[in-house]
């Protein structure tokens, strides 16, 4: 996948980092030279308990930014896998938290879940399922380099909250290993 | 700084505004520009500038006014419901020929209407930004990149003609990162002189009278007449384009900001399936590039909005008549697809053919 173009979707709750999380992947892509957009839901749609974002890396100028086909998604909740499920593209990849979704019906092959809210709290890393779930993306897509993806984290974590980078790096690292044994 | 950031379409506009020399913002808080006012309340204090959260969107654009009578870059920002509000004293600016940069990060309208995006003010920008005989230049940005550099060219192009200036961008673009290389900061000694402004003399020279009043007709009708060979100059020098696949283009595809990036998805699209589509994309929606658009060649032109249809009347204007123009669009802050397009492109593609 790493040379092919990532249109991903990044869905939770608002609070889980879904918005981060897409950021760092984003972030990774500009480190690699590639072109990448960012887009957020906002509004009504995030107050009301959901939060997501389309992530395009792209060897090409980006159209759209608004993912409607994703061939990566990485949900958080229940909600976001019910709802955004359906719209994977045909071989693309479903990375889900475990802990929160139960997946029912027919899913892609591609679908990994990990069990990231507990994992990290078991490893005291609370709050950072986001990026176990980055972890476990990076795995199995090889979207960019560990170097560009913990470089990644370095850029986007803001300088007032450096003690957060390590962390962020022992979740992505937790949730790469994981992944490699699904 | 080369650095490529990462980085809001409304951050992008706010860091390069300081780049331009801009010290002075007013603004009062509505989505889906507020990131862009957060970004100067964060960054002007500590740069010896004002930030300025009015008590409402008329009192920000008569702040503007009064900072720009004394001769300093400065910007108010807003989104549709607020920038209405603003368009009187948009107006009393273009009538005193004062400079200063106008945001508009468009949301889904009337009314209230959606905080998502839209593009439905374009008659507004191009046409109406307040009563009486004026235009103003009007900027579309269709990337990150552009919500930069457009921001950067338009203090410049505010202060080489005097005149008020507006960035029409709109959620999608305001919400959205994209990797961006801001513009130099300009060198604060190398801003135009504006001896026309009101900014103190110590009795060294007669006063300078900052006014849009002029109850003598004939000074009003010399002053308006002025003002439109202003005009003139800007539709000469200013007009900004982007053509893309043109060169052999059947079908051209008419679409700004973005719009035009889905527009630029369909066309690919379309080309690959052996249509023979393009983009035409103005920069400018005011002065229009309505001879860039006359020099395509197109034997059709679909116009893609997300409005119900308004920048197709610059379209049909542009083309009198000499070629079939269509229009698709959507609006209220749904985003149409690259997919729907390319069902419309494939549809004129087809009835060319028989």
């Amino acid at each position: 996948m790493m040379a092919q173009q990532m249109d991903a979707v990044f869905a939770g709750f608002g609070g889980q980092g879904v918005l981060f999380a897409g950021k760092v992947a984003a972030m990774a892509g500009l480190i690699a030279g590639r072109e990448v957009s960012w887009l957020p839901s906002y509004g009504p749609e995030m107050r009301g308990g959901t939060a997501n974002c389309s992530v395009t890396l792209s060897d090409d100028p980006i159209g759209s930014p608004l993912v409607l086909t994703p061939n990566v998604l990485v949900a958080m909740n229940q909600p976001s896998f019910v709802r955004f499920v359906p719209e994977v593209m045909d071989g693309g990849l479903v990375i889900f938290d475990e802990t929160l979704v139960s997946p029912e019906g027919a899913l892609p092959e591609l679908t990994f879940g990990l069990p990231a809210t507990k994992m990290v709290e078991d490893a005291g890393l609370a709050g950072l399922a986001n990026m176990v779930l980055v972890g476990a993306l990076w795995e199995k897509s090889g979207f960019c380099t560990e170097a560009e993806l913990l470089s990644a984290v370095d850029k986007c974590v803001s300088a007032s909250r450096q003690a957060l980078v390590q962390k962020n790096k022992q979740a992505i690292m937790l949730g790469a290993g994981a992944a490699r044994d699904l | 700084m080369t650095e490529k950031v990462l980085m809001k379409g409304n951050e992008a506009i706010a860091e390069a505004a300081l780049r331009a020399g801009c010290r002075h913002f007013f603004g009062y808080p509505i989505t889906p520009q507020t990131e862009l006012a957060a970004y100067m309340a964060r960054k002007l204090p500590k740069m010896g500038g004002t930030y300025l959260q009015a008590e409402s969107e008329i009192a920000a654009i008569n702040m503007l006014y009064g900072a720009s009578a004394a001769g300093v870059r400065a910007m108010t920002s807003s989104s549709s419901p607020g920038i209405s509000l603003k368009t009187e004293g948009i107006s009393y600016m273009a009538g005193a020929d004062l400079p200063g940069v106008i945001v508009n990060v468009q949301r889904g309208g009337p009314g209230l209407g959606s905080i998502q995006p839209s593009q439905s003010d374009y008659f507004q920008a191009t046409r109406a930004m307040g009563h009486g005989d004026f235009y103003l230049p009007v900027y579309a940005p269709s990337t990150v990149q552009e919500m930069a550099d457009l921001t950067y060219v338009a203090f410049d192009v505010a202060d080489g003609y005097r005149t008020p200036v507006v960035i029409l961008a709109d959620g999608m673009l305001g919400q959205m990162m994209e990797p961006v290389v801001m513009p130099d900061a300009a060198d604060p000694a190398s801003l135009p002189a504006k001896p026309w402004a009101a900014s103190g003399h110590a009795g060294a020279r007669p006063h300078n009278v900052i006014n849009s009043l002029h109850l003598d007709s004939e000074k009003l009708y010399q002053d308006n007449v002025r003002r439109f060979q202003t005009y003139e100059r800007i539709k000469r020098d200013e007009v900004r384009v982007e053509t893309y696949r043109i060169e052999d283009a059947d079908v051209v595809v008419a679409a700004f900001g973005a719009a035009a990036r889905i527009a630029r998805s369909a066309v690919n699209a379309a080309r690959e399936e052996g249509i023979r589509a393009g983009l035409f994309r103005p920069i400018t929606l005011w002065p229009y590039p309505a001879r860039a658009l006359q020099e395509c060649r197109a034997r059709a032109v679909l116009t893609v909005e997300l409005n119900m249809g308004q920048m197709v009347e610059d379209v049909r204007l542009a083309l009198e008549g000499a070629t079939p123009v269509s229009f698709f669009g959507k609006c209220g802050g749904i985003i149409p697809t690259p997919d729907e397009v390319l069902d419309q492109i494939r549809g004129i593609a087809e009835g060319l053919g028989e």
